[in-house]
């Protein structure tokens, strides 16, 4: 598999400490939602690290390639991507990889994604590629943040959700919880799955 | 040389610790799964060896723990680039378990529970390379890594090393399993970097 050069194109902060890069690759074969790159940086000395990141955006034929990364306190390279990299810098990607956590814009049956924190980005690729392949298949989201600041794609997830009667987002919190929120913050558990009304 | 990426110096392993290429040491022990982990009740369990046709050896679990038992310390080295050095653990050797077995077969298909498969030559399960592993430093192994019984093949990517193994076929042909058929390398050296499909 080719390593390829994008292009940071824009970098926007979802939270405190994740930030999304969007890069411009020349020659990216488009991808599926779910799907990962793996990105390498290189040091003035030649040494290099490598690692996963999942694609955040929907499948699309303009090669534009969307990451989101949250920095990890004593990561090796999350802490670069998320505070280092600049618009206008280039940076080493192979991929799309992997074909088992996928979702299809042809596929039909109803979906129920879970996710935990920066869980979210694979499963965010599937919402934005069913709205992008105008697909009406029910998608029920449950989203579990440590506390609402934590929450990626905020806006975006309420616009969709809000235009469209057969996109559910449900959010947990564990830690803590917005002032009017129904729930004292915890963990998903049994009782929150029945009071919510998943498809579980 | 790649794209030198401005501004990162990295974060090397110390120099006395030998990972293999792209991976980075941990301390504690992720757990990665496709799919649910499955309860497995010991008086249900059962190991077989079979050759597509017949089964050639059975073990329910109390024939299976008379067997003779190895303390076994490997590296382990997952795709997704944690390395794990010196783990401790007990099991079964391979050569223990096909040693009766007369065939002419030359790969072998690993099922576990929950239908999980993975390939290899059957060479490489021979040898003192490889284990059905039950204990994890000196407590039975957790069902979130793969109890009641695991293969331990610690020479190769650590997917190969099926979590709830059930069972071994004995193959005249390769046939991709799980993994392998979902864009993953069909041998998984990690000293080679063999991590996806078409690496070399």
């Amino acid at each position: 598999m080719m390593w390829r050069v994008g292009t940071v194109v824009a970098l926007h902060d979802e939270t405190p400490t994740a930030r999304t890069i969007t890069l411009q690759v020349a020659d990216w074969p488009s991808h599926v939602a779910g799907q990962h790159v793996d990105v390498r940086l290189t040091a003035p000395d030649g040494y290099s690290a490598v690692r996963s990141y999942s694609l955040a955006s929907a499948p699309n034929a303009e090669g534009r390639v969307e990451l989101t990364v949250e920095r990890l306190p004593d990561g090796e390279v999350s802490p670069y991507l998320t505070q280092e990299l600049a618009v206008g810098e280039r940076l080493e990607l192979r991929g799309p990889i992997g074909g088992w956590f996928v979702w299809r814009s042809r596929q039909t049956e109803p979906i129920q994604l879970i996710a935990g924190g920066s869980g979210i980005v694979p499963l965010m690729a599937m919402i934005r590629s069913r709205a992008s392949a105008g697909s009406t298949v029910p998608f029920r989201l449950l989203y579990s943040v440590r506390e609402p600041g934590a929450v990626f794609y905020r806006d975006e997830l309420q616009a969709i959700s809000s235009r469209d009667d057969s996109v559910t987002l449900t959010y947990a919190n564990t830690r803590a919880a917005p002032k009017d929120f129904p729930r004292p913050p915890g963990r998903v558990d049994t009782s929150f799955i029945a009071e919510s009304d998943l498809a579980l | 040389m790649g794209t030198v990426s401005r501004g990162f110096f990295g974060r090397r392993t110390a120099a006395d610790v030998k990972l293999p290429p792209g991976q980075y040491l941990t301390t504690d022990f992720p757990v990665l799964s496709a799919g649910p982990t499955p309860k497995i009740a010991l008086e249900k369990w059962e190991f077989t060896v079979d050759d597509g046709t017949n089964v050639l050896r059975r073990w329910n679990w109390k024939s299976f723990r008379e067997l003779p038992t190895e303390n076994i310390t490997a590296d382990l080295h997952c795709v997704t680039r944690w390395s794990k050095l010196g783990t401790h653990w007990e099991g079964v050797s391979l050569d223990t378990i096909l040693g009766e077995i007369e065939s002419d077969a030359e790969y072998a298909v690993v099922r576990s529970y929950g239908d999980y498969t993975t390939n290899l030559p059957l060479a490489d399960l021979r040898n003192k390379q490889a284990w059905i592993a039950f204990r994890f430093d000196d407590e039975d192994l957790a069902p979130e890594h793969g109890g009641p019984a695991r293969l331990l093949i610690p020479h190769l990517y650590l997917w190969k090393s099926a979590k709830w193994v059930r069972g071994i076929r004995l193959m005249h042909e390769d046939q991709p399993g799980f993994w392998e058929s979902l864009g993953y390398h069909d041998y998984g050296d990690p000293w080679r970097e063999q991590r996806y499909s078409g690496d070399e």
